[in-house]
Formats: C-alpha cells, sequence, structure tokens
C-alpha cells in the first residue's frame, strides 16, 4: 500500500507528482491511500516527491482534475486517480460517458466547485477604506466551500486591476497592490468593516428594485442560499421586505384608480416634431458634439459656403490637412478643385463646400496618417448629416465629387465614370425638407486626377474635369 | 454620496423596476486594465437576488421619472401622481462607478422617462455611457434603453458605447399600442429595431463595435386582451425579422397609482413562466409558435403544465422515444429532457446503450421523460402515453401539503 500526503487545500501539483510516480510505477487505484494533512494552503512546500515522466491526458481530464482538487471532499483525490487510471488503460474518452459512475461523480464535484467559485465573483462585497495615499483601499470578507481562493483570484485582478485590495476568507487571502498579487494564510473575520454611504446607497436600491407583487422567496434561496447572507449587506432588509409584501400590495389593490393629473399631450407631441435641428448651426452644432462613426479624426469638418448657393459641391471625406484645419477642401485635391473652378470661370466664394464623411479615417504608419476610404456602411450613417444639411443649403444643383459622394446622395453604388453628368439625387432620408431631392450632377474626385500616373493622361482628364465644371455650372 | 442622492436613487430604482429586459451577458470578454475599471466575462454575473427572486445584476435605474408620455401601463406617465426625481449625467456616473467597485454590479441599464424631447433624453443617456467609457475606462456592461422617438442618428452615437440597445415594444399588437400608449408609435418602434439591427449586422462584418450583444424588448402581459398566441407571433416575428437576442415578457403587475383603464387583478405569474418557456422552446428546441399554440386551448398556454409537456399529450403518437436511436430533433421535444440532458445523451450513447439507471445520472427530469422513453431495459408497458390519466399522473399537486 503506498499512502501519499497533500497539503491541505488544492494541492494540484503535489497531485501531479503523485500521479506521474504511480502511473511510472503503474500502481493500481486500489493500491494507494491519498491523505490530506500537511500544514496551510500556502504555507511551506510539502516534501518533494520523486518525479516520474509526464503522463499525456486528453484536455478534458486536465481540466476536470485542475477544478475538482479544489473540492473539500477528502475522497478527491482518489477519484482523480481512479480517473486517470481508466483513461490511461484503454478509456481514453471515459469522459464523455456521462453515464458512468465514476463520470457523474466527478461531474457532480466539478459542478460544485464552479458553482462555489460563481458565487464568490458575485457575491463578495468590497468595502472602501481610506488608504495611506488618499486613495481608497478595498477590503473583502467571504467564506467559500471549497480551496477556491487561487481559483478565483485572476477574476478579481482582470476586473479590479486599477484598484487596491484585499480579500480575506478561512482558506487562504488574497492582496492585490496594483502590480502584484500575494497570497497569504487563512484569516479571521474582521471584527468591524466600516461602511461608507455607498453601502447605505445600495441598501436602498436593493429594497427599492424589489416588486412586492412578485414576492417569490424560494426562487430567492435557490439562487442565493442563507449561507451566503451574513456577508452580504443587502440582506439585512430581506426579512423587512418579504414580512410588508403583502400589505403593500393589498394597499395597491384597494386604492382607488388614481385620479389623473391633468396634462395634456400636445406638449409631447409638439416637442417630437421639433427636435429635429432646426438652422445649419444648429445641425453643425450636433454634427460637432457627435463622435466619428469613422476610427480616425481629431475633429468634424463642417461644410462651408453661403446659405442658398446655387451649387453644393459634395466631396468623400475629410484628408490629413482638412482634418487638422477643420475646413474642407484645404488639402492638395482641394487646391487642384480651386484651380479648376477658376480655369472654368466658377466662384468658389460662391459655392458651398462640404463632404459626405464628415470626419477623417486614416491608419497610422509610423509618423504617416494613411488615409482609408470610408465603407458603404459608414457613407450611409453619415447620410443623415449630409441630407439635412444640404436640406438648409437649397442649393439648385448638388455636384457629387467620386464614386463615395455619389453614392452617400444616390443610395446606390455608381460607376463615375460611365455615369458622369447629370443625376437626380433622391433626397428622401433627410429631414423632408426637400422630400423630391435634388438636380445632380456627378464627375471624378480631384484626387483620382492627382493619381493618375502619365502626364498627357493626366492634362487629358483635368480638361474634362474643368469641362464638366462648367457643365454643371451652365445646369445651376 | 448625500442623503439627497440616495433619496432620488430610492426614486428612480423603484420606477424602474417594472422592466424586466434586464441580462448582462453577450459581451465580448474585455478588462479595462490598469487605468480602466471593470471587465465582462461574456457570460454575465447576478451579484444578488431580491426576495421577489429577480437577478440584480445591473444597477437598474431611470435617468429621470418626469414623462411627457400618457401609457396607461406605465407608473411614470404623465398623469400619474408619483414622486418625481431627475439625476445628473454626472451622478449616474459616480453611481455606477461606486457599486462597482463594492462589486454589487456588472454595470449599469439606464432607461429613462421622456423629458423636454425624446431627442435631449436620448442624448443624456448617450453622454453617460460616453463618459463612464471615455472618462473613466468603464469596462463594464452598458445596456441602454433606446428613446424610439429619436432622431437616428442619436441611436447611433449610443450603440457606439452601449453594449445592449432594448426597445421596448411593450404591447404585442398594434390596436394595443394605440389604445393604451397614446403617443407611441408601432411603425417608430420597429423602425428603430429595424435599424439597430442594420447597424449590428453590418458592425459585425465590418468588425466594429457597435451594441455587440445585440438588441432585446419587452413585452407587458395581461394589461390587454393578446392571447399566449398573437403574443407568441409577436415574438418569432421579432426574433425573425429584427434578429432581436430576447424577448422579455413582463406579466403585468399591480402598480401603486394604477389607471382605471387597467385590469384590477393582475394575471397569474405562471402565465409569464409558461410564455418564457415557449420562449425557449421557439429559440432553441425547433418548435413552431403554431405547435406551441396547438398544446393549449384557444390561443392561451396551459397553465397547469409546461408547454412541451403539452404538446406532447396531444401528440402522442410521436411517443415513446427511443433514446439510443432517436435523433437530435426529436429527443429535444421529450419532456423532461432538456438541451443539455440531450446532448449528454448523445455523447454517451456512442459507447454504450443506455438503460434508465444511466438516464437518472443523465438528466434530472426523468420522471416526468419515463412515460415517453424507451431505453435498453425500459419499454412503457401497454402503450403508457395512451392513458388517460397521464396528465394527472405528471402535474405535480399544485396546492402545499398540510403539516398536520
Amino acid at each position: 500500500m503506498h499512502t501519499i500526503t497533500l497539503r491541505e487545500g488544492a494541492d494540484l501539483d503535489g497531485f501531479r507528482r503523485a500521479v506521474r510516480r504511480l502511473a511510472a510505477a503503474r500502481t493500481a487505484p486500489e493500491a494507494v491511500l491519498w491523505s490530506v494533512g500537511a500544514p496551510s494552503l500556502f504555507g511551506d512546500e510539502a516534501p518533494a516527491l520523486e518525479n516520474g515522466p509526464p503522463v499525456f491526458l486528453p484536455q478534458a481530464v486536465g481540466q476536470l482534475i485542475e477544478t475538482v482538487v479544489c473540492h473539500g471532499d477528502p475522497e478527491r483525490y482518489a477519484l482523480l486517480y481512479r480517473l486517470v487510471w481508466r483513461v490511461l488503460n484503454g478509456e481514453r474518452a471515459l469522459l464523455d460517458q456521462h453515464a458512468d459512475p465514476l463520470v457523474h461523480r466527478l461531474e457532480r464535484l466539478d459542478k460544485a466547485v464552479r458553482r462555489d467559485i460563481h458565487k464568490m465573483h458575485a457575491f463578495l462585497r468590497f468595502r472602501a477604506l481610506p488608504a495611506l495615499d488618499g486613495g481608497e483601499r478595498y477590503i473583502a470578507w467571504f467564506e467559500p466551500d471549497h480551496h477556491i481562493v487561487e481559483a478565483v483570484a485572476p477574476f478579481f485582478v482582470e476586473r479590479f486591476e486599477s484598484m487596491v485590495w484585499t480579500i480575506l476568507t478561512p482558506k487562504g487571502s488574497l492582496h492585490w497592490d496594483r502590480h502584484r498579487l500575494m497570497t497569504g494564510p487563512p484569516a479571521e473575520r474582521p471584527d468591524s468593516l466600516t461602511d461608507d454611504r455607498f453601502a447605505e446607497g445600495w441598501l436602498r436600491y436593493y429594497e427599492s428594485t424589489f416588486n412586492p407583487a412578485r414576492v417569490n422567496p424560494t426562487a430567492m434561496r435557490a439562487e442565493m442560499p442563507r449561507k451566503y447572507w451574513a456577508n452580504m449587506p443587502e440582506t439585512a432588509a430581506i426579512p423587512a421586505m418579504v414580512r410588508s409584501a403583502p400589505a403593500r400590495v393589498q394597499a395597491m389593490l384597494e386604492a382607488e384608480a388614481a385620479i389623473p393629473r391633468r396634462r395634456m399631450p400636445e406638449k409631447a407631441v409638439a416637442a417630437m416634431a421639433k427636435q429635429a435641428p432646426d438652422s445649419l448651426a444648429e445641425l453643425n452644432r450636433l454634427i460637432q458634439r457627435s463622435e466619428p462613426l469613422v476610427p480616425g479624426a481629431t475633429q468634424a469638418v463642417l461644410g462651408e459656403g453661403p446659405e442658398g448657393a446655387a451649387i453644393a459641391i459634395v466631396g468623400e471625406q475629410p484628408g490629413d490637412q482638412e482634418d487638422r484645419e477643420g475646413r474642407p477642401f484645404v488639402g492638395p485635391a482641394g487646391q487642384l478643385l480651386t484651380a479648376a473652378l477658376e480655369e472654368a470661370g466658377v466662384d468658389r466664394g460662391g459655392l458651398y463646400l462640404t463632404n459626405a464623411v464628415k470626419h477623417f479615417k486614416f491608419v497610422q504608419r509610423g509618423k504617416r496618417r494613411i488615409h482609408q476610404s470610408p465603407t458603404s456602411g459608414e457613407v450611409k450613417h453619415y447620410r443623415w448629416w449630409l441630407m439635412t444639411e444640404l436640406g438648409f443649403v437649397r442649393p439648385r444643383l448638388v455636384v457629387a465629387l467620386g464614386a463615395t459622394a455619389a453614392l452617400a446622395l444616390s443610395g446606390r453604388p455608381v460607376s463615375v465614370l460611365r455615369e458622369r453628368g447629370p443625376m437626380a439625387f433622391d433626397g428622401r432620408n433627410g429631414d423632408g425638407r426637400n422630400g423630391d431631392g435634388w438636380n445632380g450632377f456627378v464627375t471624378v474626385h480631384p484626387s483620382y486626377l492627382l493619381r493618375l500616373p502619365g502626364d498627357e493622361e493626366r492634362r487629358r482628364a483635368q480638361a474634362e474635369f474643368v469641362a464638366d465644371l462648367r457643365r454643371a455650372a451652365a445646369l445651376a | 454620496m448625500d442623503d439627497a442622492l440616495i433619496e432620488k436613487l430610492g426614486i428612480l430604482a423603484d420606477a424602474a423596476k417594472y422592466d424586466a429586459s434586464c441580462a448582462s451577458s453577450g459581451a465580448k470578454p474585455r478588462s479595462g486594465g490598469k487605468e480602466g475599471l471593470g471587465s465582462t466575462t461574456g457570460a454575465g454575473i447576478c451579484h444578488a437576488y431580491t426576495p421577489d427572486g429577480r437577478c440584480v445584476s445591473l444597477l437598474k435605474i431611470l435617468l429621470t421619472n418626469h414623462c411627457l408620455f400618457d401609457c396607461v401601463y406605465c407608473i411614470n406617465r404623465r398623469s400619474s401622481n408619483v414622486r418625481r426625481a431627475r439625476f445628473t449625467v454626472a451622478e449616474v456616473v459616480e453611481l455606477t462607478l461606486g457599486f462597482y467597485k463594492r462589486n454589487c454590479i456588472e454595470g449599469l441599464f439606464l432607461s429613462s422617462g421622456i423629458i423636454r424631447s425624446p431627442d435631449h433624453t436620448m442624448e443624456q443617456m448617450m453622454l453617460v455611457a460616453r463618459t463612464l467609457r471615455r472618462d473613466h475606462g468603464f469596462a463594464g456592461y452598458i445596456h441602454l434603453k433606446t428613446i424610439p422617438e429619436a432622431s437616428p442618428w442619436l441611436i447611433e452615437q449610443a450603440g457606439l458605447w452601449a453594449d445592449r440597445l432594448s426597445i421596448n415594444l411593450e404591447l404585442p399588437t398594434d390596436h394595443s399600442l394605440k389604445a393604451f400608449a397614446p403617443e407611441k408609435n408601432g411603425g417608430t418602434i420597429k423602425a428603430v429595431m429595424g435599424q439597430v439591427n442594420e447597424r449590428i449586422v453590418e458592425a459585425k462584418e465590418e468588425r466594429r463595435r457597435f451594441s455587440p450583444a445585440g438588441q432585446s424588448t419587452q413585452l407587458i402581459v395581461g394589461a390587454d386582451d393578446a392571447t399566449d398566441r398573437s403574443v407568441l407571433e409577436t415574438s418569432g416575428t421579432l426574433y425573425q425579422r429584427y434578429g432581436l437576442r430576447r424577448v422579455y415578457y413582463s406579466a403585468f403587475s399591480p402598480i401603486p397609482e394604477a389607471s382605471s383603464v387597467l385590469p384590477v387583478k393582475p394575471p397569474p405569474l405562471q402565465r409569464e413562466n409558461r410564455l418564457y418557456q415557449a420562449d425557449w422552446l421557439l429559440r432553441y428546441y425547433g418548435f413552431t409558435v403554431e405547435e406551441i399554440a396547438s398544446g393549449g386551448e384557444g390561443g392561451m398556454l396551459d397553465l397547469g403544465i409546461d408547454p412541451k409537456l403539452a404538446w406532447a399529450l396531444k401528440n402522442r403518437e410521436r411517443f415513446p422515444v427511443d433514446v439510443n436511436r432517436a435523433d437530435r430533433e426529436m429527443l429535444l421535444r421529450v419532456p423532461g429532457l432538456g438541451a443539455r440532458a440531450v446532448d449528454k445523451i448523445l455523447s454517451a450513447r456512442r459507447h454504450t446503450r443506455l438503460r434508465m439507471e444511466d438516464l437518472g445520472r443523465l438528466s434530472s427530469g426523468l420522471r416526468r421523460a419515463r412515460p415517453f422513453l424507451i431505453a435498453a431495459d425500459y419499454h412503457p408497458v401497454g402503450g403508457l402515453t395512451d392513458r388517460l390519466d397521464l396528465r394527472q399522473r405528471l402535474v405535480t399537486p399544485s396546492s402545499q401539503l398540510s403539516l398536520f
């Protein structure tokens, strides 16, 4: 008979070493006596057992062992070793056989530990204490059923990484100082844990969120058994809540229907009808307050030009320079547009210039911010802004520069080179001011001209662009 | 946290307690790290239970219980005489962070009565979420109850910060909505659901963040004359057409300051329970609304037994089912066998022929499943499913046993 003594608590390492040695010696489960007895959970290392070669087990078995060693049942190691033995002796898929009595029993232990871990995540309450550095320290007392203190630590570290906290339990303690986790010996229940006003507020919340017409203490106790109540401040209110519930319901049922205060619905309906922005300035304030719907962007770039302009020109989205200056069409493409307008004999100052997407979308590559085209989804999200904006400007003609602008204005993908020229844009997704839509015109975006490779080709394309602008001006 | 804030908290938590749609699951796992606060694990945690058996996982409050609307089922309606209060954005942020740090909650569920205008209200709610996320690095769960009448751009903004958006339909049919919530418009509500669904789908494709835990809604049951069948038909449509994650059913509950239009007596809470069971069958067990409704009478579910058992009793010719041969779809239709038990049966029977004793270890609902099963060592004699008293034999007596 082999006797193996493991540490108190969840001695995963000790068990692993024992399994390696026993498996190497082909020792049957019946020949092993498991005992738990060495001092404390976080105390000194148990005397190292002679190591055997690693044992290869299916992943699911490893996970089950990790959980079940946390259980308080003194038989857990014997059961686990029987499982390992059978898996190593031909039953590789043993864990799939949920009806097997050993598997069934281990699954129940596993479930009990998981439940205990879950309840500790849920029912542990921190209280805030003032800390020496002027900040706050948080402290909690909890009584788990099983040896789960180490198993719950990652959850609390991840959730409360920016706080300084201590968790005390009769099975060990945890301390987190924002950088390092320290484990400590079992603790006694602290005599006084002073509460701040948040605890009082929480109690009020807990009482107020209860509906007396649905009182069902059995359902409550199934999920929150009494044994946890002592360490949850809010549970002190339960007896009074349950006791007063029937009377509260009776009072509600007996009360006469309240005589309604006369308040007229016109106000509500009027408020709803009036909430769209009622001026371009108001709309622009909203756009500035809004979060970019594309990644990047330091600020929103608003449209520019007089309301009532005969022509509105809609580009794709602000570029790097526009994003810095907060004005549309000031970068290289904007300069090209200005030159082309001059050549076409159109006064830029008389136009309304804006973009389909109001924010610069980019990815950072080193020091450079590389422009990214907006997706059709992003274009759609900005459509409400654009249509409302055009509703205020009321141009006679809207010129779309490039495919993105044409998509935003027409609501469908447009092949610019094939369809350039006049086109009707629908305005239905706007605010209804201009329900029938706009007379439109589609041409290329000046950045397209900048990208053309050959001088000859670029000259020809620029001449066509100028001709388009002339045609558009004539249509307005 | 001063007395006035505690007082407001009492009023605005009380005003929010009738909203059932308050889960905290489905968010992508994430963490606030060294500078921020909080995490989500995907599953959500119930941090306490109230004596009504409901889980407390989020700080569920209204921004204000002032309201321009006059929906008869709602305690916060314009014509009600309840005490009114209003939080500032900063107060909601303070409460959320304070309770979160004490491990009382998973995050915030924020709803609101409508003040000034729907846009104004929605913007304040969005600002709460934005402040929490951007200024405090808050990584906990945020659920915003959308104001359907708000402008589309505000709902887009809200979706950037929230884990879940929801829009309460409240009443299953358009004519009830018209009668009970005169300023509300079923068309508007569904249009917003459509918009939110579209954004969620797009964001998934483009790997952006927009209400990643989906959207949900609540239906109030028993305030109008809608049958269970029509409630479930509405749910079926919502799941299919708008991709809703959950539909919550809230049995109309007596409220102080009740309107005289409402029924005096609340519906039995059991009705709500049966609807949840039916909803489950709809989503995870391959049942159609038609099949579920056929288990009851006159469009109402049987209050005495669960809808799966009700369906099985009316379709006895399809039983008993052999646990060692039947396919998953049919096993899922056996009363007493849940999806987990069915999966265990399927994996265990690859290795062995299952006997009754084995099934006892795989399912906790065997008592109810028994008449509908065949196992290696068990064939119901003389067609137990034909017995007329089967229903009685399976129903737990509902009255409590006397101690004397």
